[in-house]
């Protein structure tokens, strides 16, 4: 944890990505820049292309940018190296992943239970417990992702990314692969648990209805921030 | 630590998953496969030495001119051993007017103490293997002594101022000399008769000696402590000094099972690295999981590593269970057919084997393990990221040092093991090369084929290197396979042949050369094939190139040896059969010029001599140089006569000789032996029967041993053909779930999947027929001194087998991922 106070948890400054293609080097992401204070509800958009996923990639750390740097919770990525990355993310960063990405191998509770113990939790399996509870799992916490339908996938995936109380959340198309319905009911379940928490939720979908329920909307096209607009309220 | 307790923690979840079980299997294939093979070696290792102890009936034989001072027997007992005297001294044997000379061998109670001694009832008759000595007052007798003092079984002989009684016909003592060493017929009697014999008195030559046998580990113990304080008159001999050709074969035997481990070793290693590749494929996803959840490099490997290590130690328990029991069974089953149980072994196996399968997998599970810490987070978002391949040095390093450090042990010495791994590398490269070749005129074939080879051979060349790897996979298999299946048969057959039913089984030595044309017409009335008769004559070497043999220096000890005792030398016209010219030329047919020698190649190198070194003779007082003009190689498992030194026509005229000669007597002509000795008493005889049954029983022993081995191996190789097919399972399913979405027959994604599976076969079959055809022949010739034959059919074979092993175990393997519901694979993606 940094030792001052923070009001701006994530900072992009030029945020520029290069990557090598057939055709020469290929810009994805072109000198995008924004800041995001704590607790903002942040929903990016853009058509299928645009770099949305480049930038989730970016700001979470998983990936570095070609130029520009990016300060997540008061750290400058660029300056850190991977294993430097990886512990910010396990103090600050949670994930909700399109296609969930639950450990095949792992019981609902134990895939809630994993970046509990990676952030060195001493009792993770009562911790797990209590978010599994509140995702409504309660009675399913033994059963392996095979046994679990998509939304009830994503709703262990939503309950591993709040089980550490990160400063900040990532979602990348959460309700990508779920019907309207279920989609919905799991969106829900996000704000609920943004609210009760002081996560800032930085949110990417195509999802117009999903994007206004957002305070922000960033507007990405080919590569570039085309718009930055704030809820009325 | 937080690391080390995750690993511990969710590897009972992997375990229940399911996932891990393809490297848990080859790992325990792996162990199972080594520690029976160990076991098996040590075992039949153990038999074969305990085989070679029997030249000198004991594990050590403590030898001297005056009686063994009991203070040995004493020190013997202390270390549990057993015991037992012996004492040999020339004394003629009468039986009424007849006489004969023999060797009295006088012996205790647990004589012979390794081996046992053979008699039979009647001259000639039926053999039986004896436990205990002859009863005071009684003797068994060489048939030789009984057909030249006229006696029988039954009979009474006097030796010294005994009257003792015949009551066997001895045919074989373990400790009988191949050699010329004991050429007069043996008596046996027993040591409770020797104090009234009046035999043992001043000026006797008598030799004693105290046999000693017991537990291995004692027996060396023992000898260690004996070296120093043995007086100088007690000569000590211990197994590995004794028979040269029991020690040869031995030798050979052992060697013969190390390679058949090597073999396994090798195929396991192939497996073991596979599917770690695989398992770290599998474990990629979950590990950009944790990345991106913020899991360090330095959990991911120890969580890694420590994962792998209880996958070893499963294995190794597993394996090394499956490998005791089978090599139980098997050791059961040798046994029954080498009458006489196999001796038992420790746990060194298991730990050997325990230790090989840790080099194992940290020579070759380990690169994929680091691989896979490197891999990129942003696979959670883009799931083509991969990690950057290992080092290719950091590889082939580990592997090779892996391979070397665990070959070294089983070869045992560094050029055999530089032959092997050469072999291994020229192989590999070969087949990766060639593998990347076909790829290529692979991709070129395909427009011309039907829909299903179209779509098995675009697989094939689609990814490139990878079935390139897996070719080499696929062919190192079949490679050792096949190099396995040619030692074995052409290798067996190379000793058969050197030792077939057709070999001598008699010697006859000391024929007078008046003698020679009557013993020659005694064969031809009986329809015996009139031998060769090969003259000998008894010399001593003065001079090497002028300078005295006393003073000379030699490379060894045995050269000096060579040089200094008394030589037989021969001569003869034409290069012996059994013989091979290594260095030099034979001389011409017809050659009458000065005195030529041709020198025994180890005699050789041990002596130092050379093409054109002139060596002095003494002959009955004559003086004969001859100048070395060829060097030989000699087969000595021919058991034709040979010599060290042969020298051209001419050069021995007019000096004493004698004939020797070697000959197949059949069974029921043997009685004719009684008559040759009858009218020749000077000629001695000597049954090659039980030694050739003695060397026999090693070869079958050996041979058994590795086609029992061979099955291990069998399946270490198809281990590989499952491991390479499961690698790309996941690929398959997906992809064979599009292609019948798309509207695909199931035969149809079938025929293609066969189709490739067979193009990988047949090229993998196409290199490792040449590659198994090249080791093949350096290991004849390197390993075991034995001529290498082409044999075209191994190139069928390999065709053959690769087509049919790959399609079979790819037939099994991927019918899960043809079969499986498009839209179970299609939509079950990342859970
Ligand atoms: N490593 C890479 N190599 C080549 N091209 C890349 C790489 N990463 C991203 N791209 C390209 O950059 C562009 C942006 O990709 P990105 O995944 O960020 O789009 P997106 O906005 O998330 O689209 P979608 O809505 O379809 O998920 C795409 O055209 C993509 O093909
Ligand atoms: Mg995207």
């Amino acid at each position: 944890m940094p030792d001052r106070p923070v009001s701006n948890v994530l900072e992009a400054h030029q945020l520029s990505k290069e990557v090598s293609s057939p055709e020469g080097a290929l810009t994805i992401l072109k000198q995008v820049s924004f800041t995001i204070a704590a607790g903002e509800t942040v929903a990016v958009v853009g058509p299928s292309g645009a770099g949305k996923s480049t930038l989730l990639a970016l700001l979470a750390g998983l990936d570095l940018p070609t130029r520009g740097h990016v300060n997540l919770n008061g750290a400058n990525l660029s300056d850190l190296d991977e294993d430097g990355r990886a512990l910010v993310r396990a103090e600050s960063v949670g994930f909700v992943f399109q296609s969930f990405h639950l450990v095949p191998s792992l019981n609902a509770l134990e895939n809630v239970m994993l970046p509990l113990e990676l952030a060195g939790h001493d009792d993770a399996r009562r911790a797990a417990r209590e978010i599994i509870d509140k995702v409504g799992l309660a009675d399913r916490w033994s059963h392996y992702p095979a046994q679990l339908s998509g939304g009830e996938k994503q709703r262990v995936a939503i309950a591993r990314a709040f089980a550490t109380e990160p400063a900040v959340l990532f979602a990348d198309e959460p309700t990508g692969n779920l019907d309207s319905r279920t989609g919905e009911n799991i969106m829900e379940l996000m704000f609920e648990l943004n609210r009760n928490s002081s996560t800032t939720l930085v949110l990417v979908t195509h999802d117009n209805g999903l994007a206004a329920r957002c305070e922000r909307v960033l507007a990405l096209d080919a590569g570039g921030l085309v718009s930055d607009t704030r809820a009325a309220a | 630590m937080k690391a080390v307790r995750f690993a511990l923690r969710s590897f009972g979840r992997e375990l229940r998953s399911g996932e891990v079980l393809v490297l848990l299997a080859a790992v325990g294939l792996a162990v199972a496969a080594l520690t029976a093979v160990g076991f098996l070696t040590d075992r039949i290792g153990k038999a074969v030495a305990r085989q070679a102890n029997e030249v000198l009936a004991a594990d050590l034989r403590l030898r001297s001119q005056s009686p063994v001072p009991d203070e040995w027997r004493a020190l013997a007992a202390e270390y549990e051993l057993q015991t037992a005297d012996t004492l040999s001294f020339p004394s003629v044997v009468f039986r009424g007017d007849d006489n004969a000379l023999s060797t009295i061998k006088v012996v205790s109670e647990l004589y012979p103490l390794r081996g046992a001694v053979r008699v039979s009832d009647e001259l000639f008759g039926e053999q039986r293997e004896v436990d205990g000595i002859p009863a005071a007052g009684e003797v068994w007798a060489d048939g030789a002594l009984l057909a030249r003092v006229g006696a029988n079984v039954g009979d009474v002989l006097e030796i010294g101022e005994l009257q003792l009684t015949v009551s066997a016909v001895l045919t074989y003592r373990p400790d009988q000399s191949i050699g010329f060493a004991s050429l007069a017929p043996t008596v046996i009697l027993n040591i409770a008769d020797i104090d009234s014999s009046g035999l043992i008195g001043e000026g006797s030559r008598v030799r004693y000696a105290l046999l000693v046998a017991g537990d291995e580990s004692n027996v060396a113990a023992f000898n260690e402590e004996i070296q120093g304080i043995l007086p100088d008159e007690i000569r000590v001999r211990s197994q590995e000094e004794s028979s040269e050709r029991a020690y040869n074969a031995a030798d050979r035997a052992q060697r013969f099972l190390s390679l058949t481990a090597v073999i396994s070793l090798l195929l396991s290693a192939v497996a073991v690295a596979m599917s770690a590749r695989r398992f770290a494929q599998r474990r990629m996803d979950t590990v950009a999981l944790m990345k991106s959840l913020g899991a360090t490099q330095g959990f991911v490997i120890t969580v890694s590593l420590v994962q792998l290590m209880l996958l070893g130690v499963l294995g190794v328990a597993a394996g090394s269970i499956t490998g005791y029991v089978a090599e139980e069974l098997l050791a059961s089953v040798l046994s029954d057919l080498l009458a006489g149980s196999l001796p038992g072994t420790g746990l060194r196996p298991v730990i050997l084997a325990s230790g090989s399968a840790l080099v194992l997998m940290l020579g070759f599970a380990l690169p994929a393990m680091i691989q896979l810490r490197n891999t990129p987070p942003l696979r959670v978002l883009r799931h083509d990221e991969m990690p950057p391949a290992p080092s290719r040095l950091l590889v082939a390093g580990l592997s090779l040092a892996a391979v070397a450090a665990l070959l070294y042990r089983s070869v045992g010495d560094a050029r055999m093991l530089l032959i092997l791994i050469g072999g291994i590398i020229v192989i590999a490269g070969a087949l990766y090369l060639v593998g990347r070749a076909l790829v290529a005129v692979i991709g070129r074939a395909r427009s011309g084929v039907g829909v299903a080879w179209r779509y098995g051979l675009a697989n094939v060349a689609r990814r490139g290197r990878d079935s390139a790897v897996q070719v080499v996979a696929f062919g190192l298999g079949i490679t050792v396979l096949l190099l396995l299946t040619i030692v074995r048969t052409d290798l067996l057959e190379g000793w058969r042949a050197s030792l077939d039913e057709n070999a001598p089984n008699h010697f006859l030595i000391n024929i007078q050369p008046h003698e020679v044309d009557a013993v020659g017409a005694l064969f031809a009335q009986n329809d015996i094939e009139v031998p060769t008769f090969t003259p000998l004559v008894r010399a001593r070497m003065t001079t090497i190139n002028d300078e005295s043999v006393k003073e000379r220096e030699y490379p060894n000890r045995d050269g000096e040896w060579l040089a200094n005792r008394e030589a037989n030398l021969s001569w003869s016209a034409e290069l012996s059969a059994s013989n091979d010219i290594v260095e030099g030329t034979w001389w011409a047919l017809d050659y009458a010029g000065p005195p030529l020698a041709s020198i025994e190649e180890e005699a050789a190198m041990n002596a130092g001599l050379m093409i054109g070194d002139r060596l002095n003779f003494t002959v009955a007082g004559r003086d004969v140089e001859a100048e070395i003009a060829s060097i030989r190689k000699v087969n000595w498992d021919s058991f034709q006569p040979n010599f060290f030194i042969v020298l051209s026509p001419g050069a021995l005229d007019g000096m004493p000789t004698t004939f020797i000669s070697s000959l197949r007597i059949p069974d029921e002509k043997q009685p004719m032996l009684i008559d040759l000795m009858r009218a020749h008493p000077s000629i001695s005889v000597i049954d090659l029967g039980a030694i050739l049954q003695q060397v026999r029983g090693i070869i079958e022993k050996a041979s058994l041993a590795v086609q029992a081995v061979f099955l291990f191996t069998l399946a270490a190789g198809i281990a590989v053909l499952f491991a390479a097919v499961q690698s790309t399972i996941d690929e398959r399913r997906f992809e064979s779930a599009m292609l019948r979405a798309l509207g695909a027959r199931r035969r149809t994604v079938f025929a293609g999947v066969m189709a490739e599976f067979a193009a990988l076969g047949a090229a993998a079959g196409v290199l490792a027929s040449a590659g198994a055809s090249v080791l093949a022949a350096l290991v004849a010739v390197q390993l075991f001194d034995l001529p290498y034959e082409f044999n075209p059919v191994i190139w069928l074979a390999g065709v053959g087998a690769g087509i049919l092993v790959v399609c079979v175990s790819g037939f099994f393997a991927a019918r899960g991922a043809v079969n499986a519901r498009p839209v179970d694979v299609l939509r079950g993606a990342p859970a």
